[in-house]
């Protein structure tokens, strides 16, 4: 297995490449662009045997996908931000004509103010469009989820279009060692998507054609339990790919040192690299603290946020977005799983990292801190720049 | 460093939320940033094959084409990044690209 | 940018963990970029920007009348400067090592890029293994002949000829 060192962008490009896609269809945006320009070399040179579209939009490019993968193909395509939120309607359409189409997405700040720095708010905005969303804490995981999530997409049991992120410029323009698997490997992992599907010209099928409400419904539930069933079949496609490569990037919410915590903090993305490395530091001094890295966002892991809660008294979530009106998406949703529960832990909600704002080991570490104390608002910006007074008064 | 030069971080450090107003509104007009530093290739216009189509005015992605009092097509220097997008589109092959 | 990654690819062939990231504005050819590189025995345990470098490397020694280049290194680091005379101005606080290479004609000379436009990055890779042996040249070559995509041996010859012509300066000219 070639070892490279990879960006982000690279690891999605050639995940995109071993996954041998029949169709790619995407339009640039920054910083996602060089996923498509490594892919358009690798179709240009011939190593990748694929169908490059080139469109006028993001919202044309994920149609060619949604089209493509009813037919059988195997797509791909890759956006960030406000290209992302013109696929809007388009998110909608793949999940609902359950074409298994496979994004990479650069999570990616959303104007106004402009800023191309990283940010969660283009993708958790999304989670209500049908599709299976995964957050990347390395270009490792980048490259090997986007493999898994080529499998998971196509399931039989599942058949619903997903993504894989990575937060701007932390993953997507940063270099690093990746474990690249041979294309044997992956061939045995993903075999080729068989393209004599249901749906092809003279077939005399339509999609997604006029439903009255006396079936409407049962449609939407149809990608409820296919959702639901996802989370069940990620588990056997994570094995399969352990028992290939030896990686296991541990499920839905992988935990660090949790065990015997008091406080645990949950993270999404890059921020966890750090806050891993404070929750040493922290237990160095004596503090039993620990972290949750929420993996999938979609399907939600409430059966592992429950398991967790059940032994920690405090947690934390940290969200680098925010819900206008509301809090943290993922605060809600954390919040929202543990309501049955008869152990109920003390939750407190980060909002911070917004627009590309550092997550330093110091402003962790005063999170871990505010939460072992118990002190501050329950939804908090700790991290904002504001006059001292303005502090005081919260 | 922030796109608008390599000083505008220091101006900002201490500038809090209560600073800011309330909508994202820049105070100073974007025609002052200019954006011709990193040129290579300088657009030249021969107004003898000009057809005053404007096509150039059109596809031009910043504001670097304007048009002079007689109607004729002007890079305008400190606009332009040397592109090359209205010499790509010019019809009547008005436009060279000329190294600077 | 491309010498912060070629120096991550000849740390990484020197079995060293690499972490190398880019910071802009705006994208564009030959605009102002600050690009940086972590080099570790182990996995990197932070995914953070670099406020406190151990090295500055200066690619355009122009930058340094209207930026503080060794805003932030560490008292006893190390400033390479891209320069064919000795750099002067340098903040008073900073106490650490000086190192001046002419990268520029270096470049010139082996023909990569333009007298406006030098292609400098080999070239002051060469003098930063020399100075700092954070890498070897051995390997800053093995990079160089591995991912560079043009005139390979003019890029390699340039991070010989500026290992061997790298100045330190004895005492910094404050």
């Amino acid at each position: 297995m070639p070892r490279m060192v990879l960006s982000g962008n690279y690891a999605q490009s050639y995940a995109a490449k071993l996954a041998r896609v029949h169709v790619i269809a995407a339009y640039p945006i920054t910083p996602q662009t060089a996923i498509v320009e490594k892919l358009g070399e690798f179709v240009a040179s011939g190593e990748l045997s694929a169908q490059f579209i080139k469109v006028e939009s993001e919202h044309s490019a994920l149609q060619a996908c949604i089209s493509a993968a009813a037919l059988g193909a195997r797509t791909y395509t890759a956006t960030s931000s406000q290209g992302l939120l013109l696929m809007h309607e388009l998110l909608h359409w793949a999940s609902g004509a359950r074409a298994p189409v496979v994004m990479g997405v650069v999570n990616r700040a959303v104007a106004p103010p402009w800023s191309i720095f990283t940010d969660h708010t283009d993708t958790v905005a999304q989670r209500d469009t049908g599709w299976i969303q995964f957050y990347a804490e390395s270009n490792q995981e980048v490259l090997d989820t986007t493999l898994m999530a080529f499998r998971l997409a196509e399931h039989p049991d599942v058949l619903l279009p997903a993504m894989v992120t990575e937060d701007a410029f932390y993953l997507s323009h940063t270099v690093e060692p990746v474990d690249v698997p041979t294309q044997d490997e992956v061939d045995e992992f993903l075999p080729r998507r068989d393209v004599r599907g249901l749906i092809r010209p003279g077939a005399g099928v339509r999609l997604g054609s006029f439903t009255m409400p006396d079936l409407y419904e049962e449609f939407r539930h149809k990608i409820a339990r296919a959702m639901e069933r996802s989370a069940e079949v990620f588990f056997e496609i994570e094995d399969d790919y352990h028992r290939l490569t030896g990686r296991h990037h541990g499920g839905p919410l992988p935990t660090y040192r949790v065990d015997d915590a008091d406080a645990v903090l949950m993270t999404m993305g890059t921020a966890t690299t750090t806050a891993r490395s404070v929750v040493d530091a922290l237990r160095t001094r004596g503090n039993r603290v620990g972290l949750a890295k929420l993996r999938a966002f979609r399907p939600f892991p409430v059966k592992e946020v429950r398991q967790l809660a059940a032994t920690v008294d405090r947690i934390g979530v940290l969200d680098r977005s925010f819900t206008f009106g509301a809090a943290g998406a993922a605060f809600t949703e954390v919040a929202a799983a543990l309501y049955p529960e008869t152990h109920r832990p003390a939750l407190k909600n980060f909002v911070a990292g917004l627009g590309g704002r550092d997550l330093t080991p110091k402003v962790l570490e005063g999170m871990f801190k505010a939460l072992l104390k118990g002190d501050g608002p329950e939804v908090d910006w700790p991290d904002l720049k504001r006059r001292a007074e303005v502090v005081r008064h919260g | 460093m922030s796109p608008h030069g390599h000083d505008a971080h220091k101006a900002t450090a201490y500038i809090t939320e209560q600073d800011l107003p309330e909508r994202p509104l820049a105070t100073v007009p974007s025609d002052v940033i200019k954006t011709a530093s990193w040129r290579t290739f300088l657009p030249v216009i021969h107004l003898e094959a000009c057809t005053k189509c404007y096509v150039c005015w059109k596809f031009c992605p910043d504001v670097a084409i304007g048009i002079d009092e007689a109607g004729w097509p002007v890079v305008r220097l400190d606009y332009c990044k040397g592109c090359g997008i209205c010499a790509e589109e010019c019809k009547p092959r008005a436009i060279d690209m000329v190294k600077e | 940018m491309i010498a912060s990654e070629l120096l991550a690819q000849a740390a990484f062939i020197e079995g060293k963990h690499p972490q190398s990231f880019p910071f802009f504005g705006v994208e564009r050819r030959g605009a102002p970029v600050t690009a940086f590189t972590r080099i570790a025995d182990a996995p990197i345990p932070v995914r953070t920007s670099i406020t406190e470098p151990d090295i500055v490397v200066v690619l355009d020694a122009s930058l340094m009348r209207t930026i503080r280049v060794t805003a932030g290194l560490k008292k006893h680091g190390v400033l390479l400067v891209n320069s064919d005379h000795p750099v002067v101005g340098i903040d008073k606080r900073f106490e650490g090592r000086t190192a001046t290479v002419d990268a520029t004609g270096i470049a010139l000379t082996q023909g990569l890029g333009t007298k406006s436009m030098p292609i400098v990055n080999t070239a002051i890779l060469g003098a930063l293994a020399r100075v700092t042996g954070i890498v070897s040249l051995d390997a800053v070559v093995e990079a160089i002949v591995k991912f560079v995509p043009a005139k390979i041996e003019a890029n390699a010859e340039a991070a010989k000829v500026a290992y061997r012509e790298v100045q330190e300066l004895q005492a910094v000219i404050h």
